[in-house]
Parts: C-alpha cells; structure tokens; sequence
C-alpha cells in the first residue's frame, strides 16, 4: 500500500471501535506471571545449551599483545575458548562503529576480547578471568570535549544557517548566550543484551536475542560473519527494555555465536551488568554553547546553537541541535554540531538522540530568556510558536498544536499560581519551584510489513515488528481487529522474527505509526482478497462479517486459509511537510534549603502526537520517559575517568537512575489531534516525546525554587549548596 | 566465583576455630555484599563457613540497662524492634536510610559492620586497589579518577574509600561495643570506635577482628534518651549509598553527639567535635572535619556535612 496523499475522513479509524481505546496489554499475563520468553530465559528452544561469558579489555585503546587461555581451557567444565587474537576483525554490521570481535586493536575500555563456553554459568565466569592479557597501551588521549568545543566553534559549514544571525545579534532588546553540559547517559535497560545462539553446524544460524530491530540484527548477522541472510533465523519476541541500545547487533549475539561454533552447541550469553557501559553503546556527552536574541515583544530575531559530543571514527555522536531548526519561529537560525573522536566507547543513539539532550540546553536557554525579557515562560514560548518550518519557511508542518499544549498545561498545572520570585517559596525546610519546558521530537516513517491471515474466523498477524515494551502487541491487534471487524479476541500477534515480514522495527518512536499501517495495509489486502474470493466488491467487515449488497457472510464459515502479505510505502508527499511531535512538560520541585537534595513532587505532560492508538499503552510510554528524564535531570551521569578512558561507575549501584521514591504523581494529558499527513491512521509515535524536555523543567523548577541557575547537568546538590541561603 | 569448600557451624567457638584452622576462609552470614564480591572475584575464600546456624538471632537486655544484639539479627528486626525504635531510634532511622527491603530482609547485624566499601575501582578487578590487591596502588586518588562518593577524612595515600554503612554510623554515636569469640574460645569486647581500622600503608585490614575471631553481638549502653535524629543525604531519595549522613542526638540540658558517614573509612565522630555543638554546626565541623583532604570531585562534602547538620539543628 502507497500512502500517497493525506488521508481523509475515515470511517474505520475516526470511529473506531478498538484504535483509539483505553486496551490493556494482551501480553500483560504472560509478563507479570514470568512466562513471556526472554531471550536468556528461552530454554526449551533448544537441547543443549551451554553457557557463555565474555572478557573485557583492560584499556582504553592500544593493543593486545599476548593472551594466555591455557588456564581457562583447562578449568573445569570448559568446552571452548575463543580469543579476539584467534579471530580475523570481523566486519561491521550496520551502524556498528567499534568492531565487536577479532583482530589485535583495542578501541574501548571493555571491549570483548575472548568468549569462554562451560557448561555451567559459574564455570565460564570462573574460567574467564583466568585468560592472562598483555597489552600495549596506546598513547595517553583526550577527553576534555568543553576543550574541544572552544577550539571547534565557528568552524565548518554550519548544518543551518538562514537569516543574518549577525545582524540579529547587534540590534537585539534581549541577549543571551550561556554554555550548557549534559553527561554522558547509559539506557541501562533492565534486561542485559542476551542471546542465545545456535550455530553447532558453522552453517545455519538460530538467534534468539534481545532486539529492537530484526532486519537490521539479521543483516548485521550476515555481514559480521559472511553468511547469506537465508541461513540465519533471528527472534526476539519480547525485550526487556531497548531505549536504543538495543537497535544494532551487539556483542552478545556475536560472543554466543562465535562460542557455538567453537563449542558445536548453543550458547546462551548475556553481558554481566559492568560490560552495559563500557561495552555497548551509550548517548553521548554534550557541551552546548545556545545564544538567543529576542526583540521587546519577546519575538526571537536570532538563535546560534553549537554543539560537540564525542565519537569513535565515523561514529554520529549526539547531535544536540536536532530540534532546534524546527522548534521555534526566528528571523534567523544557525546550528551546528562538532562530532569530536575520541577514545571512548561506541556512542550512538539512545531515546530520541538529539532531542533529549538538546531540548535539556535549549529549554533552560528559552526559561532564561523569558526572566530576561520579563515574560512568563508559557507565554515566551506561545509567542515564538510557528506553523511553518522556521528554517525552511516554505513548508508547513502537517500538525503543530504547541501552543495548545502549553495552554492545557498551564491550566491543569495552576500554572498562574506559582511563585514568580525565585527562591521565594517555603514549605518547612524546603524551597519549592515550578518549571515549564517544551517539547518537540521529529515524526519519522519507516517501510513496515505484515502477513495477515485468516482462518475459521480466527486472524493471525506476523511480521518482525518488536514490542520493547512499548504496547506493539496490543496496538497492532487493536489495528487489526478494528480492520477486520472482529474482535480483539479473535486476533493472534505473531511477532519478532525474521521468518516474518519485515517491519519499521521500533525505534525513533518510529514503531507505532510505521508498523500500525503495515498491519493495516496487510488487513486491506486480505479483504480484497476475500471479496475476490467472494465475487463481491466495496465489501464492508464489521461484526465478524463481511457485508456487499447481498452478500453477508461470517468470517469463520470462509472456507480455508486466506492470506494476504503487503507492506505501507510511505510518498514523497509527506516531504512538502514537517512532521514532528510536540509538548508542554511541567514540573513541580522540593529542594532541600540545608542539603540542597532536589525531590520532584508533582508532573505533568501535554503531548500533542497524533491519534493516540492506546491511551493506555500510551500513558505508560510518557511517564516512562518523563521517569527516564527524571533521572537525567538529577543523577544520571556516567563518571568518566579520563585518565583511563572508561565510565567508572559501570553498575547500577554507581549510575543512579530514577527509583520509585524519586517519581511524584504523573499525570499525562493527550490533546485530541489527528495528523492526516503522518500516516492513515493519523498516528505518530509519543514513546520519545515523553523524555523530551523534562529535564529542562526540572532544572526551571530547581531555580525557580532556589534562583540558583545550573547549567550543567546533572543538577546535584553539590551544584546547588553554595548558592542557598544560610541556615538557621 | 573461585570453587570454594563450605561448611556449617553450630556453635560459634567452633566457627572462630575453623575460621582459624583453614586457609582462606570466611564467614558466611545473610551474604548480601560477601556473595556479590565472590561472584566477582574481589573476595575469593577457599572455605566458607556458614554461621547462620549459630542462633545469635536474639536481642536481650543486659545488667547495665542496654540491648545486646545478636550477630545474626537482620537488619529487618533490629530497626523494628520496639525496644530500639523506643530507646534508640537513631539506630532504626538509619537502618531504614540503608539499602532496600529485600537487603535489610537478609542483611545481618555483624555483616553490616563487615561490608566492604563501595569504591568504584575496588569492584573493577581490572584497576589497581590497594585495598582489593595490596601494593598495585589506588586508582581513586590518580590522576582523571572518579571520587566523588569518596572519603575526605581518615583516608591515606594509599586508600580513600569510605566505610558505606548507615547502621555503623547510628551505633557509634550511639557507643556500641563489638562482642567476639576468637579461636581460643576467649571473648572480647572491641568500642566501635576502635573496631574499623583506618587505612594507613594497610587498607587492605579493615577493622580490628584478628584472624578467625567470629562477632557475636553488638552492645548497647543503657538508653541515653534525647532527641535522635539520623539525616542521610544523597542524590536519589532512595537505595543510594550516603555522599554525607549524619546521626545526632540532642539533650534537654544541651549536651549533644554527632557521627558522620559517607565521608571516612569508619563512622566519624570524636568528643571534642561534641563538645563545640553548642557553638553550632561550623564549630562542630570544624573539630570533626578539620583535617580533612578532599579531591577537588567531593571538597563539597565538607560543606554539605555542616549544612546537613545545621539543617538539623535549626529543625523545629
């Protein structure tokens, strides 16, 4: 199916029975009672299992120059030992920047460099740290990116440069131009990267794994070990947590295939906690230098966004200026991101990259802006909203209702009631805040498939779609029931492996609008096919039948199997546009007058993305992400130790994420919008949305509640203590 | 983990002189930090000796009017014991500041005082610890290092990890006493002042246990009554280890006690720092942390310790 115009009125989904309801997840049992497969956990896939555990360099960069396995060969229950020097560099796989096995040079503090199989857990784990490694290290590197980025600024062609930013620059009401810092984040997914890989034979290849994205896991798979994709099988059903981590192949898959081979049996292997922030991928560290001019009406004339965050060699970093060519309406607008290498591990995208960090900066900037100006923030935002890409003004954006979310916002949150005085608000030993923040995550489409097929009135939907906890499951049958006319009941979901057709994948908050419309142009076909079948045309399915003029049929007395395979194509129509996904976050915050301890007390989101498919599935992705946010704002900070080259606080002991005591009441509101021009569901994704900006509302409330304006995050108490009142 | 043997043990005269008798052995209580560090090969004990058969599970009044607490009452019972919640409620506030429900469910009163620190470098088998591997050096205190949780008083050049208990800290300010049995079946009776060792040239020896002396229990002096209040500060509200805490009791007739934790290798308290309380928390800090040196990542304890604390004080 060609989704080659707007869509129109529509009667299947503007009212629909299922999409759009209030559905809770129908893979819910099998999650809270343990039996929903996890990849470690998939023991009945296979006889045979053995056990895998992974080893990890000891430096940063430089090179291997020895390494003794004996010991570990000999321990007992041992069955192989693979070492990274026994193995030619394998090639990359898509987006894979560090290589993930073989060869001698080390590019990252914990890069794998032998697998061990045993039969037991405990005997490969004991048998790994037995392998003596001698290494060359390489020389002493850099790690200072606020470094980098002063050496850096101004140069190169800009990324967007529109208007005369200088000029705006020296005739502004209002300047601002402040540096910002956001640490380097780890997604830090519940579930480790785990496979379970069987390739006894060196031929065919089984993964079951923990993925995000099948078609790009299966074709990684291939290149990395020179196989045709017809002879590997990936699966991963359910996943424990992605957030982006789990986008490409990682070394979990690679060690537990490379270990099966070795061992002729399956291996199962999963990354111990550690190796999540040294091995895998992470979001950069961004330094961020934001400057603003404004006229007395508030109006932006001028925005200059620069921005650095760190790579590995061809690696994207986090680019910190994603939003800001599209968020707010300017006379001119200049923005540029620096990737700077440096000898780290492997960053790459993590829950909306770009966005997330960029919005962290670019929200304070806009709240600093507003005291400048004497304005309210709401109301600063509301008049630098446009219709129209502010970079590019010929294009509109197919569905921006900003300002509406500010407006709901504001008046669900009492907004008019807070404190304007910094520092001015008490209760006992607690100053208290409020803070606002905008939000904007672009709306991306990828090509997405299914395989619908009926029988007995029964449907069965497959396709290589993944459900990351997000609600896919529960969305997709919803799509399809409402389709089809049957019933949630009468719907089976058949996802997460290759053997399906393939799928957007969940990522980019991508997944729901992209794979929604797949099944929908799967279930379309199938009807065709049926009215075919049934020499009808302009057949109507509702209520299990399928009614055209005479005809009234039950689904379930159709004879045989019918099936139908297509695939949403997105057109070029929807590139006159600029889709995107916005919202207003506010955030309400205690800080503790003595100690400066920052507790967030109350939450709301306003998101404006589309058809809400499931307000349920929804609500949970939002306040999963306005959690995520939480922890950014106030703990999440991979320490680096820039005389090694690696994160030291690779557990979840050392990185604080968010834990239940840190989260307040959340509340979410959806205003009720549909985007013709995103898909025909009139659907966008909201799962990255809702990380977008709450950390900037965060910081607003903390100085809002103290006046102590901090720019580098995360917003600890250290940051905080000597700028608050004495005691006493 | 590193293959170990086990035994169990029933009487504890007869652990301490296992304890002594094989090579590398350790006691095994509730194993909530022992078993974490033998799954990573920090701790590597050839023998285990499980201790939780030994009773020890009780608290019982003693002559002089105080508690003594079995070495095997978890956490779990000792906060909520209606004696300590009503007689010592600086113990059971800081109890509760620790760890999570599931921990303290299994955690022991003489394993708390025996957890390891939390350094990040001591759990990373791959960097130098002088404390984890004597003589390979502190990689905390080189150059680049992440220390921000770490210790500013009572360290050495050769260690700056801090001791992470909660517990340690609302007994010493409440003078505790470390009962044990050694290997000759003698007991002995160690001030928690005197128990946790400071590091020195040897942060590898850690308190002043010899080797196979078992703890038995911890005493209690009769209650000292006042207000006790326990502050533990941190950057998420809950499940963190302290960057400062502070246990404080405060008499009618002004005399007060203050002990800090997350800033030094043991509980950190000392009796002229006591006496300065009523000339305020600056005074009290000044005594306790005057001979502080701190990195540049954690100089702001020293100020956060004398916010916490006048925080405290000035509370209604």
């Amino acid at each position: 199916m060609k989704f080659d115009k707007a869509a129109g009125e529509n009667t299947l989904f503007d009212n629909a029975e299922f999409v759009g309801r209030p559905t809770h997840r129908i893979d819910g049992p099998l999650k809270v009672t343990g039996t929903a497969p996890y990849a470690y956990e998939r023991h009945d896939v296979v006889e045979g299992q053995l056990y895998g555990y992974p080893l990890g360099s000891a430096i940063s960069h430089g090179l291997i120059v020895s390494m003794d396995a004996e010991a570990a060969r000999n321990a007992p229950g041992v069955r192989a030992v693979v070492t990274t020097l026994e193995i030619d560099p394998l090639e990359k796989g898509m987006n894979n920047v560090a290589r993930l096995f073989g060869g001698a040079e080390v590019q990252h503090y914990h890069q794998a460099i032998a697998v061990v199989v045993a039969d037991s857990f405990e005997q490969a784990r004991a048998a790994a740290s037995l392998i003596e490694v001698e290494y060359e290290k390489g020389d002493p590197a850099d790690y200072d990116l606020g470094a980098a980025f002063e050496r850096l600024q101004g140069s190169g062609e800009m990324d967007t440069d529109t208007g005369d930013v200088e000029a705006a620059f020296s005739s502004a009401a209002a300047l601002l131009d402040e540096m910002y810092h956001t640490p380097s984040q780890s997604h830090m997914a519940m579930e480790p990267h785990a496979s379970i890989v069987d390739w006894s034979d060196g031929d065919q290849m089984t993964v079951w794994t923990s993925n995000q994205m099948i078609n790009w896991n299966h074709g990684s798979l291939a290149t990395t070990f020179g196989l045709d994709e017809d002879k590997i099988r990936v699966e991963s059903p359910y996943i424990g947590g992605g957030f982006g981590g789990k986008l490409w192949l990682r070394a979990d898959a690679v060690l537990a295939a490379l270990g099966s081979r070795a061992a002729g049996a399956p291996v199962k292997l999963a990354l111990p906690r550690p190796f999540i922030m040294n091995n895998t991928t992470h979001r950069s560290e961004t330094v961020q230098r934001i400057r603003l001019a404004a006229g007395e009406d508030g109006k932006l004339t001028g925005i200059w966004h620069e921005a650095a965050s760190h790579a590995l060699p061809d690696g994207r970093g986090e680019d910190a200026t994603a939003q800001t060519p599209f968020f707010y309406a300017s006379d001119s607008i200049r923005a540029k991101h620096h990737i700077v290498t440096m000898s780290l591990p492997e960053s790459a995208d993590m829950r909306a990259p770009g966005e997330a960090a960029g919005l962290m900066a670019l929200e304070v900037a806009m709240d600093e802006m507003a005291e400048k100006l004497g304005m309210d923030p709401v109301e600063f935002r509301k008049v630098n909203d446009t219709q129209v890409n502010p970079s590019n003004p010929e294009q509109e954006f197919s569905d921006r209702n900003f300002v509406e979310c500010l407006d709901r916002g504001a008046e669900a949150f009492r907004w008019t009631d807070r404190n304007t005085a910094p520092g001015a608000t008490r209760d006992g030993q607690w100053l208290v805040g409020h803070g606002v923040a905008g939000a904007y995550r672009g709306a991306l489409v990828l090509p997405s498939g299914s395989r619908a097929l009926l029988e007995g009135g029964k449907l069965v939907i497959e396709t290589d779609m993944t459900d990351i906890g997000t609600g896919s499951y529960t969305i997709l049958a919803q799509t399809a029931a409402e389709t089809m006319g049957l019933t949630l009941d009468d719907v089976e979901m058949r996802m997460g492996n290759s053997a399906y057709p393939v799928s957007s994948g969940s990522g980019g908050q991508f997944g729901a609008a992209s794979s929604s419309a797949g099944v929908y142009a799967a279930c379309m076909a199938l009807r065709e096919r049926i009215a075919e079948q049934l020499g009808v045309e302009e057949a109507e399915f509702r209520d299990g039948r399928v009614i055209a003029g005479d005809t009234d049929r039950a689904l379930s007395e159709l004879e045989g199997q019918i099936d139908a395979v297509d695939s949403i194509e997105w057109g070029d129509f929807q590139s006159e546009y600029q889709m995107a996904t916005f919202g207003a976050h506010f955030v309400e915050v205690g800080v503790h007058a003595g100690t400066g301890e920052t507790r967030v007390r109350r939450m709301l989101a306003v998101c404006d993305s589309g058809r809400i498919l499931n307000p349920i599935t929804a609500r949970s992705q939002v306040i999963g992400g306005m959690t995520m946010a939480v922890g950014a704002a106030l703990s999440e900070d991979m320490a680096l130790d820039s005389g090694r080259g690696m994160f030291a606080n690779h557990d979840l002991a050392g990185y604080e994420v968010a834990v239940h005591a840190d989260i307040p009441e959340q509340e979410v509101i959806f205003i009720d919008t549909l985007d013709p021009v995103a898909s025909p569901l009139k659907a966008k994704g909201v799962g990255e949305l809702g990380v977008c900006g709450v950390a900037a509302a965060v910081a607003n409330a903390v100085y809002n509640a103290t006046g102590v304006r901090v720019r580098e995050y995360p917003v600890t108490l250290d940051k905080l203590i000597g700028g608050l009142p004495a005691i006493g | 983990m590193r293959a170990f043997s086990y035994e169990k043990v029933t009487d504890p005269a007869q652990a301490a002189a296992r304890a002594a008798e094989v090579e590398g052995a350790k006691f095994l209580a509730g194993g909530t930090n022992l078993l974490d560090l033998m799954k990573l090969e920090i701790e590597r004990p050839a023998h285990v000796i499980d201790v939780n058969g030994l009773g020890l599970d009780e608290i019982t009044e003693t002559e002089e009017g105080g508690l003594r607490i079995g070495a095997l009452v978890t956490n779990t019972a000792l906060s909520a014991d209606a004696r300590i919640r009503r007689n010592y409620a600086v113990l059971t506030r800081a109890i509760a500041a620790g760890a999570s429900g599931q921990l303290r469910n299994k955690a022991t009163t003489g394993g708390n005082l025996l957890q390891r620190t939390r350094c990040p470098y001591f759990y990373d088998t791959a960097q130098p610890c002088n404390k984890r591997a004597p003589g390979s050096g502190c990689a905390a205190l080189s150059e680049g290092a992440f220390s921000r949780q770490l210790g500013v008083i009572g360290t050495s050049d050769a260690c700056i990890a801090t001791h992470p208990s909660d517990m340690a800290v609302g007994m010493r300010v409440l003078d505790a006493v470390v009962e044990t049995v050694t290997p000759e079946g003698m007991t002995r009776s160690i001030p928690l002042e005197e128990f946790h060792l400071l590091p020195g040239d040897t942060p590898e020896r850690e308190n002043a246990l010899m080797p196979g002396e078992l703890i038995t229990a911890v005493t209690l002096p009769a209650p000292v009554g006042g207000e006790q209040k326990y502050h533990k500060v941190r950057d998420r509200a809950s499940y963190a280890f302290a960057l400062v805490s502070v246990a404080l009791i405060r008499q009618p007739d002004g005399t007060e006690r203050v002990a800090l934790g997350g800033v030094a290798p043991k509980p950190w308290r000392s009796a002229a720092a006591d006496a300065e309380l009523s000339n305020g928390a600056a005074a009290v800090m000044a005594e306790l942390l005057g001979g502080a040196r701190p990195t540049e990542e954690n100089a702001f304890k020293i100020t956060l310790a004398e916010r916490t604390l006048a925080a405290m004080l000035a509370e209604e």
